[in-house]
């Protein structure tokens, strides 16, 4: 208990995600007593990943350290091979980027985040109990505790206020407590990706026997090129134990610009040629599921503190897009890791406020904020995404010129990919996203004769196989503004909601008035799968649903 | 703080357990049993005041020796320290007034506790005697329909919100010393506002599961000797109800003509519009009649 009866913990740690695990788990090996809050009824049920954990050689600190015992316990396959598959119609040219995965790998495993998070949670209930705290689930906590107008705690659903020395934001994309410190906006669609993913039911004998691999190993497949309409971004194809992951990552502003339906470009990924021989002939799908990823490039706090909050994860931007390779849950993992120990080195001294900045120190003197905003990517984005520019190399590689470099360069340019700096500098243009990965395709690359006979469910069967706890009469998204200009992006970036379609999140809809026809939109936020998109692109009042209210992911 | 539930064992009356014979007698010999639905809110309650202040939680029933399962059953669906089953057969065929009898002495022979807890009605009997009559022989006030609860243990009192008659519409706030009894409404829910509340019931919780396998271990069987009750005032003996006669109920009126529907275009649902609009134009025909008069 605090001096004004609240009840009081030395640290409060927001989400239990990896970075909310690693944080906490950090602290309670320091001796801190930590209580950790998880809005999910099990860590883990609401969260998406493609996704690939990377144990990097350079980090400060990796997940099986913390967590001895993950990569046998909590983890699906260990990814020994890794591939881009450049496409343009049939035609498909692929590149083996396995020196690329293994720049800086110790080992970089297949997750799937329901069984990683709560095996995560298990352990740091154990380890923050020790300490007099521990880990709740179905507890959301929906703001900062200020007194005098300095951060002190926080407030929840379910829970009267908490004070704290420390307060960990570990909750992830369209973080409410960096909203409320006021650290994060959610106006900039450029800053965002959009990831949709689909859990494929396959069996492991199965999977090592279409994939080449061996029990033991893994596989990942990267694809870009003409297959996803114009729209910027790539997909994924990884191999779980008994399931595949399969999903696309699209930058937001292009899903938007293009009006593309996400669920239509994960089918365009699905019913391709290249992954007839993958997927066979019957096609189950276990789970749909949608979140957005911070683009660290642009977002990463450089201070991501402010009073007794410490910012840590995607709430902090801290997703970095490698090229294809998508790091996030490892920079998760560090950055809490370094906050914890940044608490614990200020409490030490005797000057606790001092956390903040000691944890954003320790991101630099780590090279994690390095990796997150490389100082040279202002410098190419500058030059290379004005509007001009761009188009420019984009016309000069698909014209005569350009397609004799391409192929000039043949062999070199799985070279070319393979090099980490290279990849980390990509711009946000169509050129290296769509246009480049075509036109290799098409002077290098040799169509696929595979028929694809996948029939993907429907929108309407995908939400229908999705599990609700619905807080009925107590929508966590409201519409601000329910014009179509100010919110009619939804209507087709949701990634459960489509033109035309009545089941879905969004619809648009013409209201009579005045004797004119206006175009509006309406929202039902029952099938919503909280992935953050149109606190974005749309003008919401946005808000995750009460602490064990709304979609429960079993896979992730 | 000591607190004992009381529970009772009744049929499983969900579909797919029960089982009638064709005289629509239920068949208590196929059906299995189960703790009496509404004694989880009862024992909801005792948690609350386990997680808050501290104690132990005893379960109590009467009954014939396969109850121990309802016991292990409340013990493993919501939380329970020990057990105690009454169980003789001078006790068979008991009334609500002897059971109250039995379970009192039980009660009294633990040693009186701070608080008993009695859920709202049985699935099977549907008396609400049972309750009201243990707190008599026990001389307690008694607090029913009770929807939240607040404990203050320094003052040994406790302040319930209630619902009056039965009424979700209407709530009163009364006041109690210990010892007391209290029947929780179905409508109760336990509050836990605070971190440490909630990880306590989780400690407990986790416990709970491994205690429930081992159930045997925390159970007390007590005949009418152990509790010290005359054969004379238990079991039929000491049961002034006698059933004259069960009436079956009427089974419904002959099944309605239905048609299934599931309406997926405008077409479609146009002729479900269309088939319900005789319906329809009856229905408006009545309000105005009835606005008429
Ligand atoms: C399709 C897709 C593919 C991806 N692929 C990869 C990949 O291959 N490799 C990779 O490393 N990363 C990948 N990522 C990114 C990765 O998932 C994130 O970077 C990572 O999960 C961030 O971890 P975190 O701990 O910061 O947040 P999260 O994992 O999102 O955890 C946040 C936690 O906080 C909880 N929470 C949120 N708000 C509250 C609140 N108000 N109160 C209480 N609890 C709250 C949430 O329920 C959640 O458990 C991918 C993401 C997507 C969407
Ligand atoms: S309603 Fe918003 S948050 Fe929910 S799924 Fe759609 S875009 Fe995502």
């Amino acid at each position: 208990m605090s001096d004004t009866g609240q009840e009081h913990y030395e640290a409060v740690v927001v989400g239990a995600g990896p970075g909310g695990a690693a944080a906490a788990a950090t602290l309670a090996n320091y001796g801190v007593e930590t209580l950790v809050l998880e809005r999910g009824v099990e860590a883990g049920s609401k969260n998406v990943s493609g996704g690939l954990i990377y144990a990097e050689e350079s980090a400060p600190y990796t997940i099986d350290d913390l967590f001895p015992g993950f990569r046998e316990e909590a983890a699906e396959r260990p990814i020994t091979e890794y591939f881009l598959h450049n496409v343009a119609g049939r035609d498909v040219k692929t590149f083996d980027l396995t020196d690329l995965h293994e720049h800086d790998t110790e080992w970089s495993d297949a997750v799937l985040r329901r069984k990683m998070d709560s095996w995560l949670a298990e352990r740091v209930h154990e380890k923050t109990r020790e300490t007099g705290g521990g880990l709740l689930s179905g507890v959301r906590v929906n703001g900062l505790l200020r007194e005098n107008g300095r951060i002190v705690g926080v407030t929840c659903d379910e829970l009267d206020p908490i004070t704290a020395d420390i307060v960990v934001a570990a909750d992830g994309v369209n973080s409410e407590l960096a909203r409320d410190a006021g650290l994060m906006n959610w106006e900039h669609p450029e800053q965002w990706f959009q990831g949709v993913k689909a859990v494929v039911d396959v069996p492991g004998d199965v999977i090592t026997e279409r994939f080449g691999i061996g029990e033991g190993e893994g596989v990942a497949h990267l694809f870009s090129g003409d297959l996803f309409q114009d729209v910027r971004g790539g997909g994924f194809l990884y191999t779980n134990q008994e399931s595949l992951s399969i999903g696309t990552v699209f930058h937001l502003d292009s899903l938007v610009a293009e009006q593309a339906e996400p669920h239509e470009l994960l089918d365009g990924l699905l019913t391709h040629p290249l992954l007839a021989e993958w997927l066979g002939d019957d096609y189950t799908e276990i789970e749909y599921s949608a979140k957005l990823v911070p683009d660290s490039k642009k977002v990463a706090l450089r201070e991501p503190h402010k009073d007794r909050l410490v910012v840590v994860g995607d709430a902090a931007g801290q997703m970095q897009a490698q090229g294809p390779i998508i790091k996030g849950m490892n920079h998760a993992v560090s950055a809490g890791a370094l906050a914890a120990e940044a608490f614990a080195e200020a409490k030490s001294r005797n000057s606790p406020e001092t956390a903040g900045e000691l944890y954003a120190q320790k991101l630099r003197a780590e090279g994690v904020m390095q990796k997150l905003r490389p100082r040279g990517y202002d410098a190419v984005s500058a030059v290379g995404e004005r509007g001009a520019v761009a188009n420019l190399t984009d016309s000069l590689l698909t014209s005569s010129v350009g397609r004799i470099g391409v192929r000039l360069l043949g062999g070199q340019l799985e070279r070319l990919y393979n090099t980490p700096a290279l990849s980390m500098m990509v711009p946000d243009t169509r050129t290296p996203y769509v246009t480049l990965p075509t036109v290799i395709a098409e002077e290098l690359g040799t169509p696929v004769t595979d028929e694809n006979t996948v029939e993907p469910p429907s929108l309407e069967e995908r939400i229908g196989d999705l599990t609700y706890d619905t807080d009925i009469g107590n929508p966590h998204i409201k519409l601000r503004d329910n014009s179509f200009e100010a919110s009619g992006a939804a209507v087709t970036a949701c990634p459960v909601s489509a033109v035309n379609f009545g089941g879905g999140c969004y619809r648009e809809e013409t209201m009579q008035t005045n004797g004119h026809e206006e175009r509006v939109v309406s929202l039902d936020t029952q099938p919503c799968v909280e992935c953050g998109t149109c606190a974005i692109v749309a003008d919401t009042e946005w808000n995750h649903p009460r602490g064990g209210k709304g979609v429960e992911f079993t896979q992730g | 703080m000591h607190t004992v539930v009381l529970t009772k064992g009744v049929p499983d009356f969900r579909e797919g357990q029960v089982s009638f014979d064709e005289n629509g007698h239920l068949e208590r010999g196929k059906t299995p049993t189960v703790m009496n639905p509404n004694d989880q809110f009862a024992l909801e309650a005792a948690l609350q005041t386990r997680v808050r202040h501290g104690g132990h939680v005893t379960l109590m029933s009467m009954g014939p020796p396969g109850y121990k399962d309802v016991l292990r059953e409340g013990m493993a669906s919501v939380y329970a320290d020990d057990l105690y089953l009454i169980s003789d057969r001078e006790m068979a065929a008991a009334d609500t007034w002897a059971t109250s009898i039995t379970l009192s002495a039980a009660i009294e022979k633990l040693g009186t506790p701070d608080l008993v807890f009695a859920g709202f009605k049985t699935a099977d009997g549907e008396t609400g005697h049972t309750g009201p009559q243990t707190c008599w022989c026990l001389d307690m006030p008694i607090i029913t329909h009770v929807v939240s609860l607040d404990v203050d243990e320094e003052a040994g009192t406790l302040r319930a919100k209630r619902l009056v008659e039965g009424d979700i519409e209407e709530i009163e706030t009364v006041e109690a010393s210990f010892p007391a009894f209290v029947v929780a409404d179905p409508e109760f829910v336990p509050s836990y506002r605070s971190a440490s509340h909630r990880l306590t019931l989780k400690d407990l919780r986790a416990e709970t599961r491994e205690r429930a396998e081992n159930f045997e271990d925390h159970l007390t069987i007590w005949d009418h000797a152990d509790i010290n009750v005359d054969p004379d005032y238990i079991g039929l003996d000491g049961s002034p109800t006698i059933v004259s006669s069960v009436d079956p109920i009427p089974k419904a009126p002959a099944e309605r003509e239905a048609t299934m529907v599931s309406p997926t275009s405008r077409e479609e649902m146009t002729e479900v519009l269309e088939a319900m609009q005789p319906l329809a134009a009856g229905a408006t025909g009545t309000a105005e009649a009835t606005g008429d008069d």
